[in-house]
């Protein structure tokens, strides 16, 4: 058999835990080839170990047919082996061709580095692969998805052959992700392979050929695409069965908990980017935002909880006025928030989980008596927290940078939900999370819709938006264009919406 | 008997966590000595000659060892402040102007007034500190008004401190020569225990108080709602904002904090050492030699204190290298320098020993 790679019963332990025990991968050549696993069962971990930045304790490593050894990333690179980072790893305020020639720079004959060769040559390989990218840009200038372009094209100006993503649709928009799905083709028409992760098994079933499944660290089996579906990739990997509808009633929303009247915010470069927002979430619902992402979203949530200024304009939070309020006011008032970026905004990396998870709450009684903090209390409440949440770490004192992606996410969503809002602000809750947890967090945000909270939705995948939403909302522009009914409207209703068109059937407001 | 296995596997993963830590500082100081012997081999001189004179000019004589305490008290103080920022996301280069009007104010404060020693003590430490947590407040206040980078203006502060301090004393408080008058002995940290206990070296009540600053500045990072707050906005601004916490009140708190412990750094001299303030015609650089001190200490209470000790005996211990083996005293300022070299660059020093790790287990 032809395999590219071959990892052959790796094991890679950690202190305090076991993140890869004795799994297997074989990759053919020019497959792409999935590998799924829930949230921390050792996918990025076994990733790195091909790369090279991890060194296992056990196990073989055999590239196209030859054991190696691979000590660092440069002798990766050496192998032709390329990855994409789950977060990416580039330098803000160099250009996009600074960027990928970083380290592998070519000369003039007089030894400083010659930009045209390098541009033309970047221009060259993204050409070729339908990367589209300004070579000239800064870094920091672009899109999500450009940025990932860069990545791709940093890994092919190396000359990799191999190319392994880590999650990389998780960050993307839905045409990003489709325009990536058609990058990988013409990737794999050049005669390169593929690694994916991914947690949407639809992505799996629409690209890949094959795929591997590992659970706790324990590789579970390869199976071939094309003969098994959704719902048996899913048991494999988490051990049962999983629905993949959200079970919920009818709301009964009751009185009004967040009331925004005319809200303008201007953003940082003091361009408009909430024009006049008019929105009302209920008691008892959960409305959901939809739209393309840049039409206001982040400001609008920043809004709510205090980081931007309203220019004019009110937000009411259970009858109370908060606008323009310090977040730590807007917070007591009763709101919880899950950020949409939970690196920047969401966790102190380099605090323990347990820190983590009393990080809106730390000043308060018991946790603090007269501005003593007491850990014991803090860290019984967060183990009590990372075992009704299922975040899977070795224990509560374990820095939240050692967590695997998806469990730092649960992290966040313990603390915000556990204090119990009364509106609760959940910005891509999901991202980055595998299917089961996701049916656990969905399930949550229903609980306490039911419990009577608020639930303001904000996601750019249709599918959870559609699935949870009692009411959705779309915003366009810095304004709600439309709200409709989640059971009445299809999905192509509500692209024309987002794109600013006018639907035929005037949907009566609800 | 079941219970003890897991107990002993926590203590095994502790230590080998506690020597992994320990290893850049040791090793590193290692390397320092090293170095320090190839050149004074060099230069002619025996090393082992050498750095058993040092020794023996720290260890030897009860003297040198008061000596070498007294040395330490001041770069603990200064050693905190540079950590207690650097803890909270900053970089405090300013230590040394700090220190320096802090020593000013004490001293000034112990001269002026004439007060009964429980107040008249505690009055001018608290002068002390109060002047370096200004100097701290200028460009703690700038950096959260302006964002303008705290490096630069503590560089430029300390030049400020230097001249002012020269200027006051010049014009207001001069009595002979380059200094001020002595301080009374109400104001006095010196203490005739710990002198007789030394035979008679400068060692004074300060050195209690740095241990103490050591053990205050641990409550506060790691005990403290403040300081966790501190902590957490030093790593993380916009997870902290979010958080609910004020940004730029803590970047300020933690400047002025930072530059009192550093001004008391200056009182421990003016009150303790030498019982008055002079007009300095360069810098002390005990604020300067907090930042090795820092650094060596990797920020922690405990390795402030053992670097502090490290480095006062350097110092002290260097006048007898020159004395009994004819080594010239700037060899330690070279074996300083090479040991903060190194941990600086501990970079290479990790890189090296995962290099020789993966070899092992290569085989
Ligand atoms: N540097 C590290 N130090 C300690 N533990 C780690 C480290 N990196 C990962 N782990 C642990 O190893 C396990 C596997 O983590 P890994 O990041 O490989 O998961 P993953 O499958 O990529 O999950 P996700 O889908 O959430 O990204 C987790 O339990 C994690 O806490
Ligand atoms: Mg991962």
């Amino acid at each position: 058999m032809d395999y590219v790679i071959e990892m052959i019963n790796i094991r890679k332990e950690f202190p305090g835990i076991v993140a890869n025990d004795e799994v297997t991968l074989q990759v053919k050549k020019g497959e792409i080839h999935a590998l799924l696993g829930e949230n921390g069962a050792g996918k990025s971990t076994l990733m790195n170990v091909l790369f090279g930045l991890y060194q296992p304790e056990k196990g073989e490593i055999k590239v196209r047919g030859k054991t190696v050894q691979i000590t660092d990333p440069n002798v990766a690179n050496d192998l032709g082996i390329g990855m994409v980072h789950q977060h990416f790893m580039l330098i803000d305020k160099f250009t996009v061709t600074e960027n990928i020639i970083l380290g592998n720079e070519p000369k003039t004959k007089y030894g400083n580095i010659d930009i045209r060769k390098a541009e033309k040559e970047v221009a060259r390989i993204s050409e070729l692969y339908g990367l589209r990218v300004d070579p000239k840009a800064k870094v920091e200038d672009i899109s999500v998805g450009m940025q990932q372009r860069v990545e791709i094209l940093k890994t092919l100006y190396r000359g990799a052959e191999i190319l392994i993503f880590d999650e990389p649709t998780a960050v993307l928009t839905p045409q990003e992700i489709k325009e990536l799905m058609e990058i990988m083709k013409k990737l794999l028409q050049e005669g390169k392979s593929i690694i994916l992760i991914t947690h949407k098994l639809k992505e799996i079933l629409s690209v890949c050929d094959r795929c591997t499944v590992i659970r706790r660290g324990r590789g579970i089996g390869t199976v071939n695409v094309s003969e098994t579906n959704q719902n048996e990739l899913a048991s494999m990997m988490v051990g049962r069965e999983i629905s993949f509808v959200v079970e919920k009633e009818d709301a009964k929303p009751e009185d009004v908990v967040l009331k925004i009247e005319d809200l303008v915010v201007n953003d940082l470069r003091n361009v408009r980017a909430i024009d006049g927002l008019n929105l009302e979430v209920k008691a008892g619902e959960v409305l959901g935002i939809a739209g393309v992402d840049g039409n206001g979203q982040t400001e609008l949530v920043e809004a709510i909880v205090g980081l931007q200024k309203a220019s004019s304009g009110t937000i009411t939070i259970s009858g109370n006025e908060t606008t323009n309020l310090s977040p730590r006011k807007v917070t007591e008032s009763g709101i919880g928030h899950i950020p949409q970026d939970r690196h920047k905004h969401g966790l102190v990396l380099d605090f323990s989980v347990g820190e983590n998870i009393l990080l809106q709450t730390y000043y308060q009684h018991p946790y603090t008596k007269n501005g003593v903090l007491y850990y014991p209390k803090m860290y019984e409440k967060a183990k009590r927290l990372i075992e009704e949440y299922d975040v899977r770490t070795p224990n509560e004192r374990t820095l939240a940078r050692a967590l695997s992606g998806g469990n730092q996410q649960k992290a966040i969503i313990a603390r915000e939900v556990d204090r119990s809002p009364n509106l609760l602000i959940a910005a891509q809750p999901t991202r980055g999370l595998d299917v089961g947890a996701i049916e656990f967090i969905h399930r949550k945000i229903i609980e306490e819709r039911d419990k009577g909270r608020a639930i303001l939705l904000i996601s750019f995948e249709l599918d959870e938006v559609r699935n949870l939403s009692d009411r959705i909302a779309v915003i366009y522009e810095g304004k709600i264009v439309a709200v409709v009914d989640p059971k009445t409207t299809t999905e192509q209703e509500l692209g024309i919406l987002m794109a600013g068109g006018k639907l035929e059937k005037e949907g009566e407001p609800i | 008997m079941k219970k003890i296995k897991p107990i002993l596997l926590k203590v095994m993963t502790f230590l080998k966590s506690l020597l992994i830590k320990l290893a850049i500082p040791l090793l590193s100081i290692f390397f320092g000595f090293f170095a320090g012997a190839i050149i004074m081999l060099v230069s002619g001189n025996n090393p082992i000659t050498g750095y058993a004179a040092l020794f023996d000019g720290v260890f030897g004589d009860i003297y040198y060892f008061g000596e070498t305490l007294r040395m330490m008290t001041p770069l603990i103080f200064s050693g905190i402040a540079v950590a207690f920022a650097f803890r909270t996301g900053l970089l405090n280069i300013g230590v040394e102007g700090q220190l320096i009007v802090g020593w000013l104010a004490s001293v000034a404060v112990g001269v002026m007034f004439d007060l009964p020693f429980v107040i008249h003590l505690p009055l001018a430490l608290l002068a002390g500190a109060v002047a370096g947590g200004l100097w701290g407040f200028i460009p703690g206040i700038l950096k959260a008004r302006l964002h303008v980078h705290e490096v630069i203006v503590t560089i430029m502060m300390n030049y400020v401190a230097l001249h002012v301090s020269n200027h006051f004393i010049r014009n207001y408080m001069l009595a002979s020569g380059q200094r001020t008058e002595f301080i009374p002995a109400t104001a006095s940290l010196s203490s005739d225990f710990l002198r007789g206990l030394t035979d008679f070296s400068r060692l004074h009540w300060g050195f209690l108080l740095a241990i103490f600053a050591c053990v205050v500045m641990w409550f506060l990072l790691w005990k403290t709602r403040k300081g966790y707050e501190l902590r957490a906005v030093g790593y993380n601004p916009n997870a902290s904002s979010y958080a609910g916490m004020n940004v730029k009140t803590n970047i300020v708190l933690s400047m002025v904090v930072s530059g009192g412990f550093a001004g008391l750094g200056g009182a421990m001299e003016g009150l303790g050492t030498y019982g008055y303030a002079q007009i300095l015609s360069s810098f002390t650089n005990l604020g300067f030699d907090g930042i090795a001190v820092a650094l060596l200490g990797a920020s922690t209470s405990i390795g402030i204190f053992l670097s502090a000790f490290l480095f006062g005996g350097l110092k002290i211990g260097a006048a007898n290298m020159q004395a009994s083996a004819n080594v010239a005293p700037e060899l330690v300022e070279i074996v300083i320098a090479l040991i903060i070299f190194f941990v600086a660059s501990s970079y290479l020093i990790r890189w090296v020993l995962n290099r020789l790790q993966s070899n092992r287990e290569g085989k």
